[in-house]
């Protein structure tokens, strides 16, 4: 599903240049549940960047699904992101004018899915994230938890093959911790290929393989904790 | 492609910054209401000037009599040239591109006397085409000279609207006797009134007109004081000119090519000067406009610019959700022209407003009648237009060109 060799990228802000990854070699299966570990600086959410085709490498080769990214249109890179990809983000990133259901529509709406199926599947979803009483609720008015649980049904809308999670529990109480914990595991049961960063030592057990990035590199690849 | 939530986000904002918003669409407002009311009282003034200058008569050149500046088939220059009522027939019949032509006898300080009231005048001696052609039209109830004073020789007048006021006041003037120098004569009709701000002999309101035949009886005049001339409207005063030239040449030997022979006062000259003055006059008042417009339309580029600083994460979320670069450019563009087409909406209806309510404050006199008229709703709809686009590409195109992972500023 996510294959890289060499793949590098570096910033150039002036004259300074930043190498975030220095040559990293990935293969990640169908269905794997992936846990993406490290200090901070190493690489980690530059690697999610890339796998979910926000941004380009540097060098190196990068195929996702057997397509070379790297020769791919910016209309091809957003297709990617919209059907084969689900971002869920520690920020959680919703459209702050938008309701639950709104936001959830949004990736239906880019994918060109008319009204009646597209109301069905944001209902769909949001009953599987459990927010069925929260469709008409605007991000200001929900919790933490609830938030997130939104993304994640914002994610699911198009069941797209590859979830990326960078840091989901990271903003919320341990409650809803778990929660979101418990979505992801229902997730991995139902074959989705899933990659998280995370420092949450519980999502981290119930992965089945750990990378750990250090200074741009893979440092362990398979570990477990 | 999504538009209801375009339209909600953009309302949002609107919400949000409201005082932003205002300011941003006053400008438009501003520059479309400049436009439309530059547009409605240009064409006002300008229409105003026009009839005021088709007051003395449309297509019509004065003929004076001249002094020959060339010498001619052996005569030497410096002859007198004074037409005749026998020559104006002899044009009527011979030059083809003539639509009227009227000989007119001139004389001044003639006492006009009714009743009590007197008033020291100048009457003119015409023939019935003398009044279509001059715009000497008569009120309801009333008429012009026609062809039977001319063959009776018939002591009656036709007298301009302020004549008529000087001397009859509130009395209805048709049918009444008017002394000229103790002479009697019948009144036939009153002028209409109607705005002129150009003559040769005074204004034709303070006038009196009697048949050309009668003045030649009472007063022996065998020369013309001038001779008025329409062409047809297919044709051209130039040409008529030459005919006349060549015609009145013939007979009086002179060449036709001699502009002395006669003096002329062709107004279809001072009309097409006038026309192209007033052309470029509203051309540059819409260019004020324009200017307003276009500078309203920087401050809706910069507030996209600001709306896009504000915007780079939402457009970021977007990107990572799957928009393509067209979504992003087109809503900046659609927002933009939202902005610049309610502004714009706005200012036209305000104008059209001002312009309806005008009339209220009777100023016709000086500023005509200001009329909201299809052409600058064309103008404004084209200029909003491209000023709409122009404000919103190039903030559009910056917040198409991001990458989502700088839009969603994750590194």
């Amino acid at each position: 599903m996510i294959k890289m060799k060499g793949v590098t990228k570096v910033y150039t802000m002036g004259e300074v240049t930043f190498s975030a990854l220095k040559g990293i070699d990935l293969d990640i299966r169908t269905g794997e549940y992936v846990g993406i570990v490290g200090p901070s600086g190493s690489g980690k959410s530059t690697l999610m960047n890339i796998i979910g085709c926000l941004d380009i490498p540097t060098d190196g080769d990068f195929h996702l699904d057997g397509r070379p990214v790297g020769t791919l249109s910016s209309n091809d890179l957003a297709d990617i992101r919209n059907k084969k990809i689900g971002f869920v983000f520690q920020a959680f990133n919703l459209l702050p004018y938008a309701t639950a259901f709104e936001n959830v529509e949004v990736p239906l709406l880019f994918a060109g899915m008319k009204g009646k199926q597209r109301r069905a599947r944001v209902i769909e979803v949001l009953l599987r994230v459990g927010l069925a009483d929260k469709i008409g609720n605007k991000p200001t008015e929900m919790s933490g938890g609830e938030m997130q649980r939104v993304a994640i049904a914002r994610a699911l809308a198009n069941e797209p093959e590859i979830i990326l999670a960078d840091e989901p529990t990271g903003n919320l109480d341990s409650k809803s911790g778990a929660e979101i914990v418990r979505i992801f595991e229902s997730l991995r049961e139902a074959g989705k290929t899933i990659l998280i960063i995370t420092h949450d030592v519980n999502i981290a057990k119930g992965t089945e393989r750990i990378i750990r990035l250090k200074d741009g590199l893979i440092e362990s690849n398979g570990d477990m904790l | 492609m999504i538009p209801l939530l375009s339209v909600k986000q953009f309302f949002n904002d609107l919400r949000r910054q409201k005082l932003r918003s205002l300011m941003t669409m006053f400008g438009i407002f501003w520059g479309a209401c400049s436009i439309v009311l530059l547009f409605a009282f240009g064409k006002g003034i300008t229409e105003a000037q026009l009839k005021s200058m088709r007051g003395m008569g449309e297509n019509i050149a004065i003929f004076w009599p001249g002094i020959t500046a060339k010498d001619f088939q052996g005569l030497p220059k410096g002859r007198r040239v004074r037409p005749t009522e026998e020559d104006i027939v002899l044009i009527k019949q011979k030059a083809r591109s003539i639509n009227r032509i009227s000989p007119e006898y001139q004389r001044w300080s003639i006492n006009f006397r009714y009743g009590k009231q007197s008033t020291i005048r100048q009457i003119s001696g015409i023939w019935p085409e003398f009044g279509p052609m001059r715009n000497v039209t008569p009120r309801m109830g009333s008429r012009f000279i026609n062809d039977k004073d001319i063959t009776d020789r018939r002591r009656v007048i036709f007298i301009g609207n302020l004549l008529a006021e000087d001397l009859f006041g509130e009395v209805g003037p048709v049918g009444k006797e008017v002394l000229l120098n103790g002479t009697p004569f019948m009144v036939v009709g009153v002028m209409k009134t109607k705005k002129q701000d150009s003559s040769y002999s005074g204004r034709d309101s303070r006038k009196g007109f009697i048949p050309a035949t009668t003045f030649q009886t009472m007063y022996s005049n065998r020369h013309l004081n001038c001779f008025v001339a329409q062409c047809k409207p297919t044709s051209s005063m130039e040409i008529t000119r030459k005919e006349i030239y060549e015609i009145l040449g013939a007979k009086y030997r002179f060449d036709p090519t001699d502009r002395e022979a006669l003096s002329v006062w062709d107004t279809t000259r001072s009309f097409a000067f006038l026309k192209n003055f007033f052309l470029a006059f509203n051309m540059f008042l819409v260019g004020i406009g324009v200017a307003t417009l276009i500078t309203g339309a920087i401050g809706v580029t910069n507030i996209m610019n600001v709306v896009l600083e504000e915007r780079t994460k939402e457009i970021g979320i977007k990107m990572a959700l799957g928009a393509h670069k067209s979504f992003i450019l087109w809503q900046f563009v659609f927002e933009t022209l939202l902005i610049t087409g309610v502004g714009g909406a706005l200012g036209f209806a305000f104008a059209w407003t001002i312009v309806a309510l005008v009339p209220m404050f009777n100023l016709e006199e000086y500023i005509g009648v200001p009329s909201v008229d299809m052409w600058s709703g064309i103008t404004v709809t084209i200029v909003l237009g491209i000023v709409g686009l122009g404000a919103g590409v190039f903030p559009a195109r910056r917040a198409a060109n991001l990458q989502p992972v700088q839009a969603l500023k994750l590194f």
